[in-house]
């Protein structure tokens, strides 16, 4: 039996890569040995989506991409289809659970320093999966016709027309149409269901593939390169442990408590009190009755906020879109001479909480009306957002860090 | 890092929405209470489905979770439907409904999703006489709505009792305080209360019935859900053990 797995094997190998690529990215593929709590989000990020895409598939079975269907079928699907309520609850906890991954996953680049050099394109090919991630929820969004679905994408198609000379054009472009309609459900379903996952897979390959690369590897909780102290016999870095079996197992635990508390929410708050589900997407999308109050959903909110905190249409979405280029520039932002929050100064420490508190607080003004009070505080926090990117190669500069150690510490 | 995580834990409780004017009355439904639901599906049936569907709800399914049989839902809550695998749909034409109500009453599948329990529990106990409405009624919770007070011979009429109030630039204005039932005197203290507890008691078994029907599948998924949690504890500390077993010549 042993023999003919081998022989198996062998054959396969002749013809196929598939040792070297386990070896590469599993069996000899050296992580540090000090990861800390930070580092289970990426493998959970990739469970996720694992689930999306298959929960997706057997919601697909029974969705139907129409605007005097849409609404029914998700309910059909709630009460007729079997286990289907299991099936929806999966993908819209999992939309949510996506987010709360990934945020966590780059606050960890953040406290790290993981962007950092060799490791820049890593990072903007993680920033390519956060945009694909953004608009894949935006176009999944629209599907179930209620009216926050109806009306969140009325709203974010409407800023493209605040692009001057094309803006109107490109509107109804994307729409198909001069207001979000059938058309318009029908493109957005083949984007979320085709092409969005098509290249949120193939970023998530290139974003490992770019991480895995010779030289490069995983960053850790110090900041340290590994391979620069590596074993002189066998080539191995000192500090560096197979990725396969000693983090699949870790990961594996990680999966575990993270389930534990994904089920925790999908089978006893689904909606989470209108975070993952809001109680206005149950009416169905009327286009003769806008709602009061428009709110994309909590994964979004920073970004509403700093796009109502500017009075002017335009500069708005500029500002908005800077918001999220600016995360691409981080690399070339940091110039401190440490790359991990443990070996620098109070100021980024300081820095940081200040970006935090900011963040979060323009999560929260973004889910409420915008009053002329939390406008003026989302204008603080809209402030200091940019200023965190913005000064950082100063204060990065002026901080001063701690002596790195040569090996890494627990 | 442990104070940085303290801090944004701090700022969770800030998450509030900020709500509408009128106060809501807490529904405190039980939706296992099976013969609250099957209390809330005759008054469903008799008073609402005149003119509202709930289109996605099949009738078989209702009766089963209700721990109804198939004759007895057919001749309780079956006056139309032939079937018991039909939808609890109405006959009444949306063109119809726009000429006397104004407003195609609204299917009420999800409603207890999109409105929430302790809103619709408010709102129909909010029904009071307003000569200016075309109706004659008003509504605490939904200013100028289109909808009659169906349940009235179940309630009573209600009056607004009013009280003056102070605004900030020092302006009177008479507002509503509470509304009460119209026959009030007639009755002795005891009666009143007994009628304003039994119609409460009718409304928290409609409630309980329109969250019922508006998600079937929450009496499955609470069921299931601790069993799935009880393995992934077990899962997670197999996983523990493993992982501890592994890395023990890492450290």
């Amino acid at each position: 039996m042993n023999r003919l797995l081998t022989a198996s094997l062998e054959w396969v190998d002749a013809r196929f890569p598939l040792t070297k690529m386990w070896d590469e990215h599993l069996a000899k593929y050296y992580a540090p040995k000090n990861f800390n709590f930070w580092y289970y989000f990426g493998s959970i990020a990739l469970l996720v989506l694992v689930l999306q895409i298959i929960s997706g598939i057997f919601l697909a079975m029974s969705y139907k991409p129409d605007a005097t269907l849409a609404f029914g079928s998700v309910e059909y699907i709630m009460r007729d289809v079997n286990y289907g309520w299991l099936i929806r609850y999966l993908h819209s906890t999992g939309a949510s659970f996506f987010f709360i991954a990934v945020y966590l996953h780059m606050f960890r680049a953040l406290l790290y320093g993981s962007y950092r050099q060799p490791r820049e394109l890593v990072w903007i090919i993680g920033m390519l999966i956060y945009l694909a991630l953004m608009a894949e929820s935006f176009l999944g969004y629209l599907l179930p016709w209620g009216q926050m679905s109806y009306w969140g994408a009325q709203v974010i198609i409407s800023l493209f027309s605040a692009i001057p000379w094309v803006g109107e054009d490109l509107a109804v472009w994307i729409r198909g149409d001069y207001v979000v309609s059938d058309v318009t459900l029908n493109r957005f379903f083949a984007y979320h269901v085709v092409s969005m996952p098509i290249i949120l897979l193939a970023l998530v390959v290139v974003h490992i593939l770019a991480l895995h690369h010779t030289g490069i590897g995983s960053n850790n909780p110090d900041g340290i390169e590994i391979k620069k102290n590596k074993d002189p016999n066998t080539g191995i870095p000192l500090d560096g442990i197979p990725f396969h079996p000693y983090y699949t197992v870790k990961d594996i635990f990680g999966f575990g408590i993270f389930l534990i508390i994904f089920a925790l929410v999908m089978f006893y708050a689904p909606e989470m009190w209108g975070y993952f589900l809001e109680g206005n997407n149950f009416f169905p999308a009327d286009p003769l009755k806008t709602p009061t109050h428009i709110a994309p959903l909590w994964y979004f909110t920073p970004f509403y906020a700093i796009l109502r905190a500017i009075p002017d249409k335009l500069l708005g979405v500029i500002a908005m879109g800077a918001s999220i280029v600016v995360w691409f520039l981080l690399p070339w932002l940091d110039r401190s001479p440490v790359k991990s929050i443990r070996y620098k100064g109070w100021i980024y420490k300081f820095a940081l909480l200040l970006f935090s508190v900011s963040f979060i607080g323009l999560g929260i003004l973004g889910m409420w009306p915008a009053e002329p009070l939390y406008t003026k505080i989302a204008r603080v926090f809209t402030f200091v957002y940019f200023a965190f990117f913005l000064l950082m190669p100063f204060y990065s500069v002026w901080d001063k860090t701690k002596p790195l150690p040569q090996r890494v510490t627990y | 890092m442990k104070r940085l995580i303290l801090v944004l834990t701090l700022l969770l409780p800030t998450i509030v929405f900020a709500s509408g004017e009128v106060k809501l009355q807490q529904a405190n439904i039980n939706i296992t209470d099976k013969a609250a639901l099957q209390a809330g599906a005759k008054l469903f049936v008799n008073y609402c489905m005149g003119c509202h569907s709930a289109n996605y709800v099949r009738f078989e399914r209702m009766g089963n979770d209700l721990g109804l049989t198939k004759e007895e839902l057919q001749e309780n809550l079956m006056f139309t439907a032939e079937k018991v695998g039909e939808m609890m749909n109405i006959g009444m034409k949306g063109t119809d409904s726009v000429n006397w109500f104004g407003v195609v009453p609204p299917d009420l599948s999800v409603i207890a999703r999109a409105r929430g329990v302790d809103w619709l529990y408010t709102y129909l106990l909010s029904f009071y006489l307003d000569p200016a409405r075309p109706l004659g009624v008003n509504n605490l919770v939904f200013k100028d709505v289109g909808m009659p007070h169906v349940l009235w011979d179940r309630q009573g009429w209600q009056k607004p009792v009013y009280e003056q109030v102070m605004d900030a630039q020092g302006n009177t204005h008479e507002v509503i305080a509470h509304l009460e039932l119209v026959d009030k005197e007639k009755m002795t203290e005891q009666e009143y209360q007994e009628k304003v507890n039994n119609y409460r008691q009718d409304v928290r078994n409609l409630v309980s019935f329109l969250d019922y029907i508006g998600e079937p599948a929450k009496l499955q998924r609470q069921k299931l859900g601790w069993k799935v949690i009880l393995f992934l504890i077990i899962f997670s500390i197999v996983a523990y053990l493993l992982k501890h077993e592994y890395w023990r010549d890492v450290h």
